[in-house]
């Protein structure tokens, strides 16, 4: 029996010390008419040999090609040590560190992981991480209404450059609590929001969210926006590549007095693709807005002797103790994607994940000079960009030519007219794409030639 | 075992480097408004200062690995290492979320078929993985309800009923989906009072979230009853799955009258717990639900497998993450569930009761007192501690650090909030009786301490890396991140 150690002389002397007669009178209190379901439908157990061989015919029918896609999940190089550190068994299957005492090791990791998330980002505190980056900007907004009372507004002010499916998961988690989102139109030129265009009439609300890069690669004017929203008493919530952060000014840093929350998809801080999950949503605020914020929480104590140590701290936010009234009914973190990103970042460093990010950036920019080169294409927009761009095709279809460089391996970026059809039908016949660090002079080369064959078939 | 552990940041040397992690890269050619103008201030540590810094980190840990884990509610059992190892194979790690189905037909039948074994486990008639977490599964389920409701048109529905021994998430939960939670009292025996169900059901009633086993851990007898109640006066049923070990494989909750359930992937279907996350929380919901499941969800068609999105669910009530779940997770339960099958899922809830009314016979044979003495015990089960509080001094929190110092986990302490200083005891199917009876001999041995030196008690743990930990410090004194000085502010 799978996992199950039970010897049937046991079975006998755990029954005879219950006074049963045989397990099954054990679920006696269960009445019988709702017993006896029909589980055919579900396969016989296999060995793990057996299973072994079908896993590994699955995995090697999923060939991965070139990736050259973003979008909100990138592929970066994540050093060995990360997830053979990570899955050790002491991380891997322990639980919530609610007995603080037993388990040290997990708080004060959690404890150096919102030190660093605190500096990358340039914020005084860090949550304990939440479960992605979409429903990390969800509780962004949730937790922006909650801190600006004073604005006396639900309305959040979100701008089309945020990633479109962030906006979704913003819409699902928040739309029964009477917020709303007001979507902000970018600069069809730029690829980003004019601030500019910012007007009074946008107002009340409670917050601006400001995405950097946005969703497109694109740099935002981060500190004009950030003294606009601020000056007619917004607070600011900043949506951002972690990894970008270590090149870019990082949200604490933003305009005169800096955002007043950061959040984002942690995926890039060692975290593999994964075709989606499980990823890390990290946030961090100002110490004015703690006690607003949702998840764990970490900090330093003392114990009996006056020894370092650490526990789950301001708990009071948290459902367990505080039900219907939480600040969310969040009650986990992503603990082991944080192990993974704790370390991650410990070996890079900070002046390593500035290289990564610039090298990411310099690849982007090889890529771009390559493409455009290409007779029809062009990049959409004119604004500064991190590592991903928009090009636009002068003929070819955008779907027609990810076929085309997917027949030679080539995952070639992210077709944009199904997110943005209906508002922006400019956007018709463009691409996306992105080369981070892990792509070569000879990958750039690849691409090129043949997107040059595509667009000439 | 006892030693100070310092920071990674107070082994930071300033220009230690580990150059083999990160390209040489130009500097960018940005505009300085934009730029950052130092790196941030993370560790300069060496790759082999990292390596030993985080494995004698994780040496500060108890886990299933290395200690017996009876934390009620929360089913820590094994986390077989197949699941682990199959699921991190390079090519699924490797792959793009957004890349075409296509390159993602062998994760997608794994899905596919998880999908369905779910589907006929739980008695459902369409599951979705997407939910990130069983919190959030909660979420996708009261959401369901609400629109369900919204589409009859039915929008004077403004309540939802919880049980007093529910988990705090319940609640918290129904207000985040624009509910007002009323709480339902349970009666001395612990099941829900149906006198107090009865009167608080009526056209305001959007659903019943129920938990069964009940986190009283027993398991609720007139659950046909108090569906049909919820039922005659237009609400639907939520299964919270917190519990669903007690169960699985020998009662589904369909057959119970539920209409959505979550599950907790990290709990029945033994994906690890990490520390805290990542888990899964896949929901499963009847007929009268289906239209709004979260997407994405996959279908399997004659072409191959895809995934369900907007076009093919108009009604669904959205996403739940920007991708569409925790795959590695999802792939590590379809592991398991193939390793056990139809036999061993029934047999999971089998031993892991087993287990329990062990060791309740055992603990209360050695004069522990159980908070439902009439009751059989489920998948788990609670004593109460009040009278040691009351006599001896020595609390439910007491106890549980002692056991730390047996090298035992403690089992979950004041939860639920309806038991005065009790202890609820999950053992799971996957511990032998040896470990059961080790148990038994530590409460005992803790019990006559408290007798003889209750001081000893009371100022557990002894032998761990730390003493007892001053929480309230921690809460005044907020020391949240690192800093280089001794003098921090407040």
């Amino acid at each position: 029996m799978p996992f199950i150690p039970h010897t049937e002389e046991e079975v006998r002397e755990m029954l005879a010390a219950i006074g049963a007669d045989s397990i099954e009178a054990l679920f006696d209190e269960i009445p019988a008419e709702l017993r006896g379901a029909d589980l055919s439908a579900i396969p016989e157990g296999i060995g793990e040999g057996e299973l072994a061989r079908l896993m590994r015919a699955r995995a090697a029918a999923d060939h991965q090609p070139l990736c050259f896609l973003g979008a909100g999940a990138y592929e970066h190089h994540i050093p060995a040590a990360v997830w053979e550190i990570t899955t050790r068994g002491e991380y891997y299957t322990a639980y919530t560190p609610y007995q603080a005492e037993a388990s040290q090791g997990t708080l004060q990791l959690l404890y150096e992981y919102q030190t660093m998330m605190a500096r990358l980002m340039a914020m005084e505190v860090s949550n304990a991480s939440l479960y992605d980056g979409a429903s990390a900007l969800a509780e962004a907004v949730l937790m922006a209404v909650r801190a600006n009372r004073k604005a006396k507004s639900k309305r959040i002010l979100m701008p089309d450059t945020v990633h479109p499916r962030y906006g979704q998961v913003v819409e699902t988690i928040v739309r029964h609590q009477g917020i709303t989102l007001e979507p902000l139109r970018f600069d069809p030129t730029t690829g980003r929001l004019d601030p500019a265009a910012l007007s009074e009439a946008l107002l009340p609300a409670a917050a601006l969210v400001i995405p950097q890069p946005n969703f497109f690669g694109c740099l935002e004017a981060v500190d004009a926006l950030t003294d606009w929203a601020q000056a007619h008493g917004l607070l600011v919530i900043a949506v951002v590549n972690p990894l970008a952060m270590a090149l870019l000014k990082p949200p604490g840093q933003w305009g005169r007095e800096g955002a007043d929350i950061a959040c984002g998809e942690g995926q890039p801080l060692g975290v593999p693709l994964a075709s989606g999950g499980p990823y890390f949503g990290f946030m961090c605020c100002r110490r004015a807005h703690m006690r607003q914020m949702p998840g764990r929480i970490v900090g330093r104590t003392v114990d009996l002797d006056g020894r370092t140590g650490y526990t789950l701290t301001l708990q009071a936010r948290e459902q367990h103790i505080r039900r219907s009234k939480a600040t969310s009914n969040i009650c986990t973190n992503q603990g082991l994607m944080v192990t993974a990103a704790t370390i991650h970042m410990a070996l890079l460093g900070g002046e390593g994940l500035r290289r990564t990010a610039a090298a990411c950036h310099a690849n982007t920019r090889a890529l771009l000079e390559r493409l455009q080169a290409i007779e029809g294409v062009s990049p959409a927009f004119t604004a500064p960009f991190f590592h991903e761009v928009v090009l636009r095709l002068q003929r070819g279809s955008a779907a027609g030519v990810l076929e085309h460089l997917l027949e030679d391996d080539i995952l070639g970026g992210l077709a944009l007219s199904p997110f943005y059809a209906e508002r922006y039908p400019e956007l018709d016949q463009t691409l996306l794409v992105c080369a981070t660090e892990t792509r070569t002079a000879a990958d750039l080369d690849h691409y090129a030639a043949s997107l040059r064959r595509a667009l000439q078939s | 075992m006892k030693h100070d552990s310092p920071s990674i940041f107070e082994q930071s040397r300033a220009g230690r480097r580990n150059p083999a992690h990160s390209p040489r890269a130009p500097d960018p050619d940005l505009p300085p408004e934009y730029l950052r103008r130092e790196a941030p201030a993370l560790p300069q540590v060496s790759e082999l200062q990292v390596v030993r810094h985080y494995t004698r980190l994780s040496q500060r840990n108890f886990a299933i690995d290395t200690q017996f884990y009876p934390l009620g509610s929360c089913t820590m059992k094994y986390n077989p290492r197949a699941c682990n190892t199959l699921a991190m194979q390079p090519s699924f790690l490797a792959r793009h979320p957004l890349a075409p189905a296509a390159t993602g037909q062998g994760l997608l039948a794994c899905l596919y078929e998880l999908q369905e074994i779910l589907k006929t486990v739980t008695g459902m008639q369409g599951v979705s993985l997407a939910p990130m977490a069983g919190a959030q599964g909660e979420f996708a389920g009261i959401a369901m309800i609400r629109a369900y409701h919204d589409a009859r048109g039915d929008h004077d529905r403004r309540e939802i009923l919880v049980p007093d021994a529910a988990h705090g998430t319940n609640p918290a939960t129904a207000v985040m989906c624009g509910y007002v939670a009323r709480e339902i009292p349970t009666d001395s025996q612990g099941d829900v009072d149906l006198a107090a169900l009865r009167a608080a059901v009526g056209p305001q009633t959007a659903g019943l979230m129920l938990t069964n086993p009940s986190t009283l851990g027993v398991f609720e007898r007139r659950i046909t009853e108090i569906a049909r109640i919820v039922h005659e006066a237009g609400g639907l049923l939520y299964y919270d799955g917190a519990n669903l070990n007690a169960i699985l494989g020998k009662v589904r909750p369909g057959d119970m009258g539920f209409d959505v359930i979550h599950l907790n992937l990290h709990k029945t279907f033994s994906t690890p717990h990490g520390g805290g996350g990542p888990g899964a929380g896949p929901v499963g919901v009847g007929e009268r639900l289906l239209p709004y499941l979260p997407i994405p969800i996959v279908a399997k068609e004659e072409q191959g497998y895809r995934w369900l999105e907007e076009a093919d669910c108009p009604q669904s009530i959205g996403r739940l993450s920007a991708f569409g779940g925790n795959m590695g997770v999802l792939l590590r339960a379809y592991v398991y569930a193939r390793l056990l099958g139809r036999e061993g899922m029934g047999r999971v809830a089998e031993y892991a009761t087993l287990n329990a009314n062990y060791l309740l016979a055992r603990l209360r044979a050695a004069g522990f007192e159980p908070a439902f003495p009439e009751r059989r015990a489920t998948h788990e089960f609670i004593i109460t501690l009040k009278r040691q509080a009351k006599e001896l001094g020595v609390n439910a929190m007491d106890f549980a650090k002692r056991l730390l110092d047996h090298g035992l986990h403690a089992p979950t302490t004041y939860f639920p909030l309806l038991v005065p200083e009790c202890f609820l005891i999950e053992p799971t199917e996957t511990e032998d009786k040896d470990t059961l009876d080790a148990f038994v001999a530590a409460m005992s041995a803790i019990q006559r301490e408290a007798e003889t030196s209750p001081e000893v008690v009371k100022t557990a743990p002894h032998t761990l890396p730390v003493r007892r930990l001053d929480d309230v410090r921690a809460a005044r004194e907020l020391d949240l991140v690192w800093e280089e000085t001794a003098e921090k502010r407040e």
